[in-house]
């Protein structure tokens, strides 16, 4: 793998930039690669689109910024409008099913997945949507091993919370095999 | 026997330079027998000070003294006493530099309850710059800037330190340069956040445009005018016009700004 | 024993630094981007028996840190532009009284209220020149998450070392971007405390030079009383108006650092030998430019990174090898072109000098400079 940049949006508060925090963690702390993580804001803390670039390589980064994500996940409609138009025309769109009624169109691939109603019903907490988010994402993808980004997940939740958020990666990549 | 003040004085400092009829002399002295009669070490005091005549006054004096940017006085010694607790930090400006451009340290030092010990030295004007009018120069008055008159509300000193929180807070005049020395003194013993405010005549800066007569003159006006605070409770608003309130004003027991801190984040 | 590896913001570096070098006090005010600094060492401090206090505002934080400073305590605060402008009147206070203490500035658009959560670089010339008066300044770019530790400890020694301020001049991108970063043993990084002074208190005179061009510098309460203050001083500390004496000090003051270039500029030339094109970039547009060089010389481009991490002094000694040898110099910056000025000085018309300039919000892209570099053939 050379260089990958994936892109997770969606509203403020619903932890995108947690789950771009986790999945660089994992890529580089514990499996030893180059990855950087980075976000763009604006002045609300909840709501609005939001979002967080990952990189991940085996080589050093140095620009930090997404030029032309190879992947871009959306968890609401107005992030999967504002956050795709730079999307690689090989590269993959994920949204969510509930919340992206139309998905953007381009060359691109599209996967609409289950993601909020999956954490909201399956594993009990819509809060965990973004765990949820990452454990599809890595089983489409396949940057770091299912078993690194569930030590790197438990390295950043509230403790108390590891065994829901064991259920919500699996259940993720779950989502995602179903999909393949 | 005359009070040897050479103890607390820095050799070869003096002549000040407060004009002929300057009350800062006076308070001086008194800050001088004040601190004396606490007994602290003097390599344990930190004066700081802001910018103005009466922010020249550490110069003079042998602790550890910290003349800094005008109004800033109070920021100054929040880092020093917050850095080193165990120092006792005495902070000092006159009413510009302490309420208008320090207005905003001030207020907020009161509100922490930091223990610092806060003299504002009031003479009613800007006097280092030659006398224009600052928060608490009276309304109507001349100054170099208000050719026509003050059209300014007063700050009232005293009150605004107890409504922003100070623990302590006196009044006194350089009239009163015994009772003064006492005043100090229980402010410098009390812990937390205790304001001074010391009455003082400028008679370069603002007796000249406000025909105040000599010095001596301005120093009698504060006798005349000053009402002893247990007094003046019992006077009526318009028994009060014109007139000021003297003494503790002000005096309750609150946990102090860095032991708490301590506490809180379990420092010991 | 192998180091910690942690996955740290920029922003946390800078506390992780400052931690290592032995910060024990800081005064700050919250402003984006630099608030993570102030909430990370809320935290941290108490617990190595260090305090925090969030000021009333970003005057009295910069008052502050020169008091914890003075007190004895290694002070520091942060802010942003805004802030920085606010810093300026007490930290001219601090270079004329000597005081050491570490500000950090990361940079967002401006003026004014600006470009609040975007990055800027528009603060390199205040920097140096924002506040009155003639005075020397340290300042320091770094342009990784690692840097922003090591750099941090490096701020923190110079302003111990030469007793004064020193400036850490970061930007929105770098303070916010999370890297893998290696934690440094104790003891691996050298860290430096000020000299004090060993003498008998009554012959202490608080700015008598040494060799050095430093004055040892005595706490408040640590039995040497002495005399601070912001007007222009004899050696004892106490006023005086002899222009001549201050501007034998201001001279002293300036020579403490230039004397020390060595010592204090710190420069990554990279591929700069045979480079016919340099790219001189700081800070987050670095980033940019290293792999812009790297792609122009996969197509054979003569092309190097010339990239300060001392920014003030202006690494002009280390510059001017490439004078007369380099045709072109880009400059790459997140303002209208201010680096670029120095970036002339020292070329003096031997060369052509181009900046590459945006205050968009957005950072400058390799493509960007690549096409400059492109266009240079």
């Amino acid at each position: 793998m050379a260089r990958s940049e994936i892109r997770l949006s969606g509203s403020g508060g619903q932890g995108m930039i947690t789950a771009g925090i986790i999945l660089a963690m994992a890529a580089s702390v514990f499996e030893g690669k180059k990855a950087i993580q980075s976000q763009s804001y604006g002045p609300e803390a909840r709501g609005g689109a939001s979002k967080a670039e990952v990189i991940i390589s085996d080589d050093d980064i140095y620009y930090p910024k997404v030029m032309n994500p190879d992947v871009v996940v959306a968890l609401t409609q107005e992030a999967a409008d504002k956050y795709c138009k730079d999307l690689k025309d090989t590269g993959l769109l994920i949204v969510d099913n509930l919340m992206v009624k139309k998905a953007p169109e381009g060359k691109f691939k599209v996967i609409g997945l289950d993601i909020i109603v999956t954490a909201a019903e399956k594993v009990g907490k819509a809060m965990v949507a973004n765990v949820v988010t990452l454990g599809a994402l890595n089983a489409l993808c396949d940057f770091v091993d299912h078993s690194t980004l569930e030590k790197a997940v438990l390295s950043r939740v509230p403790r108390g919370t590891e065994e829901l958020n064991k259920k919500a990666l699996a259940a993720g990549a779950e989502l995602a095999k179903a999909a393949k | 026997m005359a009070y040897d003040y050479s103890k607390y004085l820095r050799a070869g400092k003096i002549p000040h330079i407060w004009c002929p009829g300057c009350g800062y002399g006076i308070i001086m002295k008194s800050l001088i027998r004040a601190i004396d009669a606490t007994g602290i070490d003097k390599d344990d005091i930190v004066l700081t000070s802001g910018i103005g005549c009466a922010s020249r006054l550490p110069g003079y004096m042998d602790f550890n003294t910290l003349h800094t940017t005008h109004g800033r006085s109070l920021a100054f010694a929040t880092g020093v006493k917050v850095a080193n607790p165990k120092l006792k930090v005495i902070a000092l400006g006159g009413d510009g530099d302490m309420t208008a451009i320090g207005g905003n340290h001030f207020i907020h030092a009161c509100r922490r309850n930091i223990d610092i010990t806060c003299f504002v030295f009031n003479n009613y004007i800007y006097g280092m710059t030659g006398g224009q009018y600052s928060p608490t120069t009276p309304k109507n008055s001349k100054a170099t800037t208000a050719p026509y008159g003050n059209a300014d509300n007063q700050f009232d000193i005293a009150q605004l330190a107890i409504g922003a929180g100070a623990t302590f807070v006196a009044r006194t005049t350089t009239y009163h340069a015994v009772p003064m020395e006492k005043l100090i003194k229980q402010a410098l013993d009390h812990k937390g956040f205790s304001v001074v405010e010391i009455m003082a005549g400028c008679p370069t800066g603002y007796g000249r445009k406000n025909k105040q007569g000599s010095p001596a003159n301005m120093i009698l006006w504060q006798k005349e005018n000053a009402v002893p605070a247990n007094k003046a409770k019992e006077m009526s608003e318009e028994e009060m016009a014109g007139k000021f309130a003297i003494g503790v004003l002000h005096e309750v027991q609150k946990a102090e700004y860095v032991e708490a801190y301590d506490a809180q984040v379990g420092l010991k | 024993m192998a180091r910690e590896i942690r996955f740290l913001q920029g922003n946390e570096a800078v506390c992780e630094g400052a931690l290592y070098a032995g910060c024990r006090f800081y005064a700050g005010y919250p402003i984006t981007p630099s608030t993570e600094i102030a909430e990370g060492l809320s935290a941290s401090l108490p617990k190595v028996g260090g305090r925090f206090i969030q000021m009333e505002d970003e005057l009295a934080a910069m008052a502050a840190t020169i008091g914890g400073s003075i007190a004895g305590k290694k002070s520091m605060t942060a802010t942003s532009g805004p802030g920085m402008s606010l810093k300026m009147e007490n930290l001219g206070y601090g270079y004329l009284t000597e005081i050491p203490c570490v500000i950090v500035n990361v940079m967002r658009g401006g003026p004014s209220t600006g470009l609040p959560t975007g990055p800027g670089q528009s603060d390199v010339m205040q920097a140096k020149w924002g506040t009155h008066g003639d005075h020397p300044a340290i300042v320091l770019t770094p342009s990784t998450v690692q840097e922003q530790l090591n750099e941090t400890v490096r701020a923190f020694n110079l302003a111990e070392k030469y007793r004064m301020p020193v400036i850490l001049l970061t930007d929105e991108i770098i303070g916010h971007m999370r890297e893998a970063i290696e934690i440094p043993e104790p003891g691996e990084l050298e860290v430096i405390d000020r000299k004090r002074p060993t003498c008998d208190p009554k012959d202490y005179k608080p700015y008598k030079p040494e060799a050095d061009l430093v004055p040892p510098m005595a706490d408040f309460g640590s039995g040497y009383r002495y005399h601070i203050t912001g007007l222009n001083h004899a050696e004892d500390g106490f006023p005086s108006n002899n222009g001549k004496m201050a501007q034998a000090d201001e001279i002293r003051q300036e020579n403490k650092v230039m004397h020390h270039y060595d010592d204090i500029v710190k420069v990554e030339e990279f591929e700069c030998a045979d480079a016919e094109i340099i790219v001189f970039a700081y800070g987050s547009s670095a980033r940019s430019a290293k792999e812009a060089v790297i792609k122009a010389r996969e197509e054979g481009v003569k092309v190097g990174l010339f990239r300060p991490l001392t920014l003030w002094p202006f690494p002009e000694k280390h510059l001017e090898k490439y004078v007369g040898k380099t045709k072109k110099f880009i400059v790459p910056e997140l303002n209208l072109g201010m680096i670029k000025l120095e970036v002339d000085r020292v070329v003096k018309g031997q060369a052509e000098v181009v900046g590459i300039n945006k205050i968009d919000s957005d950072p400058i892209t390799p493509v960007e400079i690549m096409d400059e570099i492109r266009r240079s053939k």
